[in-house]
């Protein structure tokens, strides 16, 4: 087989000026961040301009890249390798350990490039607009710049300790731009909720990091020359490399509970719907391209890692397909309940997230990609337009059943992009959350993941529905609330009082009349997204045949077996592969799509793609358009006729009622970690340690000196003093004796705390003897 | 090889009862001082491990230093000089299953992994200049690292110490 | 020399390091104890750089020296600042981070 591969012909690879320099891409936006935070005050637009620029000119360079790249990828043979454009220096080296930082640009990292560079830029642009007069403008334009920074640096890094960087950068702005308006108590604390629970998560990161690192090092260092940090290193050591199955499944799942964190997924999705505490144009850019994206592009960028590990398209099920599972529908329920048109969003977004990683966890790459790129668009669109509604039409209010309806009459061109990319999102044919959510859904069942492909019908139709209920509420029926003019006073004072944006509402124009169209600065945004969220799937479009296909072309890495001069003058000095090693060499057929020779490394698995039938997409058309009619049917009963069936329904009915509340409670997940987790561990201990310390330790010795001291109290009380002022010393005794039993609780507590602490040592360390011997 | 493991015998003893010392005394002074033995003790113990340099640096810093500072402190807190009763917790006692445990633990890995291994005998003091190649080599970025440590710590102990 | 020699040694300081910051009421004890601590760490670290014949021992025996300096410098301060506030120092009176 190997002879076969170096029959083709290689060409060789063409690369540019662009992709040979796509490190700088991050470093733009870096830059225009230390400007913002230092001189953007004294500019004439208060740093958004930097912002705005840099990120254009990210964007100018990541366009670049691609153009580069995909001019590479034509000039390439049919079956050959495109090579990554890999470029790496030293960042610091440490006791013999080389740190590198650099670039690894292939068509998965340009496909995000591009995406962040190019709705980081449409945000800002409609945050100039969204935000004016806010009183933290300056901060908050070099927050959004260097978490665009971060997300940047992460796609094009090299190496796992690069990634790193770029991953806890995000978290550090997500912390700061979902606390922006932070005087108010709810934003702090879901800036906070949002820290906490992805940093939860990031520890996976840094063990699977360093699991990963210790097990693939001296195979990478021997064979590539790279350090085990390194992405192409990992993915080939994963593959190729023979890698110990524990070291990879530890690694792989450690990696994975990083990306459960950062991307929502199921137990720890609770801080996503949270953040939109944050400015509206915060949770598009969070919830479209970066932060929550990190998560699924980690599983995706360190592919063969994930594909060993959890051994995909080896068994039906695995860890990352069942979490995505569970999570579409998980999510999709909830959303049905929220009444605040953002937090219907959020759900939809972590359900699509779900959709991703189930995508990747049953060996959907290419789809779960696309979806990524797609889902972007439609995503970013409806989080603004959501924006634009409450900017021009509701006062700052988000409530659909309190404050909105009937916005369609005022607001066209938010109604019409909102409708573009709900069909999109929903996945009607010709818009372009069809092509990639289908292809997923397809996909996930031609590789036998037959399950998890019902569960993404029922996510489709969940999806359709309550977006559909969303919509209706938004944009049909009679205007209420804010947007009818109603209540608008007291809105208006409420919102003076603490609202950061009372700067701007005292000079708006909408303040003296009822809802209207945004200006320029907020639609040309909205309709360039919807041009997309339009026909953003024609750049994979299956159903009209494989030339339509171009990103599986441009983006899906190649799975052939290339051959390696460092390899090659190692392997002669490994003698003859033992039998294990030729019956390993034998699984990894299956895995590489050809042979291993042992100067061969392959970079990616083999993966199929389910052939498109119309009759599949049809089907699923009509599962999302059920869902869009059914739920609309309810919408008009339930909103505009309050039909006397379903107008408190979920009062009524046990059953329904039940299930409501604990859809409102969110499962009680919330309560789970607050109430049941922290409580119940920080209070039975400290119960325990209360008790323990002031019945047995200090019990012994204090109720001794305590009896002692009462005895010869009520003696000298009763004998001696009885008469004179009994009362006087008997109120001193109480508050003596009150006293003394106090302070135990008081003392000595550290100290109890470290000799806990150091005999849990004692134990722990008698635990890893015992297992290793 | 006799001579140096009677030195450890002997070495070994005055550090541990010095160190039993510092940690049951009820003066304050007299316990810096018996630490005081136990680091000169440390720093022989650190030649007959043929590192000439860090027994040197152990002696200037620690007994230069550290036990200055130690010294001041307890004369700027005020503590009695004189005996004292409440130098120990109300509950002491739990220190010693800890410690115990601990140190029952400790030496039955250290036998079962190293047994009778010996060190090497024929090693030569370790040259200050290989040190200083590994520091200023390999190791530079800790020691950049542990720079930026001290300079935090004089600027931490001077905005805690100072009076206003 | 065997190597457990210096290992067990270092042991026994250690805890006896462990049991004086368990015991000690005093805030400066309790730094002392931590000295005991770090000094047993030392002796593990140039008994292995001699069994191994490397220099990298040495090297962390030396970072942890300077750590300790900086340590008991910034120790010793909060110390005068809490015997300034409440005219002691002894550890089982803070109780102001309690929950």
């Amino acid at each position: 087989m190997f002879a076969e591969a170096s029959t083709v012909a290689d060409k060789a690879l063409s690369s540019g000026w662009f992709l040979e320099h796509a490190f700088i891409i991050p470093i733009i936006p870096a830059v225009a961040f230390a400007l913002i935070i230092f001189f953007g005050k004294k500019l004439p637009m208060k740093g958004s301009e930097l912002g705005i620029l840099s990120m254009l000119a990210s964007l100018v360079f990541s366009v670049g890249a691609a153009l580069q790249w995909i001019s590479r990828v034509n000039g390439a043979a049919k079956e050959q390798y495109v090579e990554p454009v890999i470029r790496s220096w030293t960042w610091w080296d440490s006791g013999g350990f080389e740190f590198g930082i650099g670039q690894h640009i292939d068509g998965l990292s340009l496909t995000i490039l591009v995406v962040v560079a190019f709705i980081s830029s449409l945000v800002q642009i409609y945050s100039l607009e969204y935000l004016r007069g806010d009183r933290r403008y300056t901060h908050f334009f070099a927050s959004l710049t260097l978490f665009s920074a971060g997300m940047l640096n992460m796609v094009v890094a090299e190496n796992m300790i690069q990634l790193i960087l770029g991953w806890e950068i995000m978290g550090l702005c997500s912390f700061m731009l979902i606390g922006h308006w932070w005087e108010e108590g709810a934003n702090s604390r879901a800036a906070l909720k949002a820290f906490f629970t992805t940093r939860t998560g990031d520890i996976g990161l840094l063990v699977g990091t360093s699991v990963l690192f210790f097990s693939a090092n001296s195979w990478t260092q021997e064979n590539l020359g790279v350090s085990g940090f390194s992405i192409r290193g990992l993915s080939a050591w994963a593959l190729t490399g023979d890698p110990s199955h524990a070291a990879i499944t530890v690694g792989a799942v450690a990696l994975f509970i990083a990306c459960i964190g950062k991307s929502g997924q199921f137990p720890l999705h609770t801080w996503l719907p949270d953040a939109m505490a944050g400015p509206t144009p915060v949770s598009s850019l969070l919830h479209s391209s970066t932060m929550v994206v990190a998560g699924v592009f980690l599983v995706g960028r360190l592919y063969p890692v994930f594909f060993e590990g959890m051994n995909i398209l080896g068994s039906g099920v695995n860890l990352i397909t069942v979490i995505g599972g569970i999570t579409i529908v998980v999510a999709a329920a909830l959303a049905f309940v929220q009444t605040d048109i953002k937090k219907v969003l959020a759900y939809s977004t972590v359900s699509q997230l779900g959709y991703m990683m189930m995508g990747l966890g049953a060996g959907a790459w290419l789809p779960a990609v696309f979806h990524i790129f797609t889902h972007a668009f439609f995503k970013a669109c409806l989080f603004l337009a959501a924006g634009s509604i409450s900017h021009s039409a509701s006062h700052h209010s988000f409530e659909m059943k309190k404050d909105m309806g009937g916005l369609r009459k005022f607001m066209p061109i938010t109604f019409t992009t909102w409708v573009i990319s709900t069909l999109a999102l929903c996945g009607v044919f010709p818009f372009a959350g069809f092509f990639s959510k289908d292809e997923i859904i397809d996909n996930v069942g031609h590789n036998g993941y037959t399950v998890f492909m019902v569960v993404g019908l029922v996510g489709a139709f969940m999806t359709a529905a309550y977006m559909t209920r969303a919509t209706y509420l938004t944009f049909f029926g009679e205007p209420r609330g804010a947007s009818a003019g109603e209540s608008h006073d007291d809105h208006g004072d409420a919102h003076a009082t603490h609202d950061p944006h009372d700067a701007h509402d005292s000079h708006d124009a909408h303040a003296s009349h009822g809802p209207h169209e945004s200006n320029l600065l907020i639609t040309v945004p909205l309709m360039i997204l919807a041009t997309l969220a339009l026909s953003a799937g024609l750049f994979n479009a299956t159903p009209f045949g494989k030339s339509w296909e171009r990103m599986a072309k441009w983006v899906e890495p190649s799975s052939v077996v290339v051959e390696d001069m460092a390899r090659a003058s190692v392997g002669e000095t490994r003698g003859a592969p033992s039998a294990i090693a030729a019956e390993e060499s034998a699984h990894k057929d299956s895995v590489c799509g050809t042979s291993t020779p042992a100067t061969g490394i392959c970079y990616a698995p083999q993966l199929q793609h389910a052939p498109f039938k119309w009759a599949k997409g049809a089907m699923s058309v009509f599962i999302v358009l059920m869902g869009m009619l059914i739920s609309w049917l309810i919408s008009v009963q339930m909103y505009t006729k309050k039909s006397g069936f379903f107008v408190g329904l979920t009062s009524r009915n046990k059953v329904l009622a039940l299930g409501y509340r604990f859809l409102v409670n969110k499962y009680y997940l919330d309560h789970l970690y607050e109430k049941v987790i922290v409580h119940g561990i920080a209070h039975p201990i400290a119960k325990a340690a209360y008790w323990v310390n002031q019945n047995i330790l200090d019990g012994i010795v204090n109720s001794a000196g305590l009896v002692t001291r009462r005895v010869a109290g009520w003696v000298y009380r009763n004998v001696d003093q009885r008469v004179v002022d009994g009362a006087v010393n008997g109120s001193g005794a109480v508050a003596r004796g009150t006293g003394n039993v106090l302070r135990p609780v008081q003392s000595g507590k550290v100290s109890q705390y470290g000799a806990l602490l150091f005999a849990a040592a004692a134990v722990a360390g008698l635990v890893l003897i015992i297992v290793n011997t | 090889m006799v001579a140096q493991n009677i030195a450890f015998g002997i070495i070994a003893v005055i550090m541990v009862v010095g160190a039993l010392r510092v940690v049951t005394v009820n003066n304050v002074v007299h316990a810096a001082l018996w630490l005081v033995l136990v680091l000169a003790g440390a720093a022989a113990q650190y030649i007959l491990l043929t590192a000439e340099f860090v027994a040197v640096t152990q002696v200037l810093v620690y007994i230069g230093a550290v036990m200055v500072l130690f010294l001041f402190g307890t004369m700027l807190t005020r503590a009695q000089l004189g005996k004292e009763k409440l130098l120990n917790n109300p509950t002491w006692y739990l220190g010693i299953p800890a410690s115990l445990l601990l140190l029952g633990v400790m030496i039955l890995a250290l036998i079962s992994s190293f047994g009778d291994e010996k060190l090497p005998t024929d090693s030569e003091l370790v040259s200050t200049q290989a040190i200083s190649d590994q520091i200023f080599g390999p190791y530079l970025l800790p020691f950049w690292a542990l720079s930026f440590v001290l300079l935090v710590a004089v600027i931490g102990a001077i905005v805690l110490a100072r009076k206003d | 020399m065997l190597v457990n020699q210096f290992l067990i040694l270092a042991a026994v300081l250690f805890c006896i390091g462990v049991y004086g910051v368990i015991a000690r009421r005093n805030a400066v004890m309790v730094l002392m104890s931590i000295e005991l601590i770090l000094n047993s760490v030392n002796i593990n670290f140039l008994a292995f750089a001699l069994r191994n014949g490397s220099v990298d021992g040495h090297v962390f025996a030396l970072y942890i020296i300077a750590v300790a300096a900086a340590e008991v410098g910034v120790g010793l301060a909060l110390v005068l600042l809490v015997y300034r506030n409440r005219k002691s120092i002894a550890l089982d009176e803070l109780s102001e981070m309690k929950g």
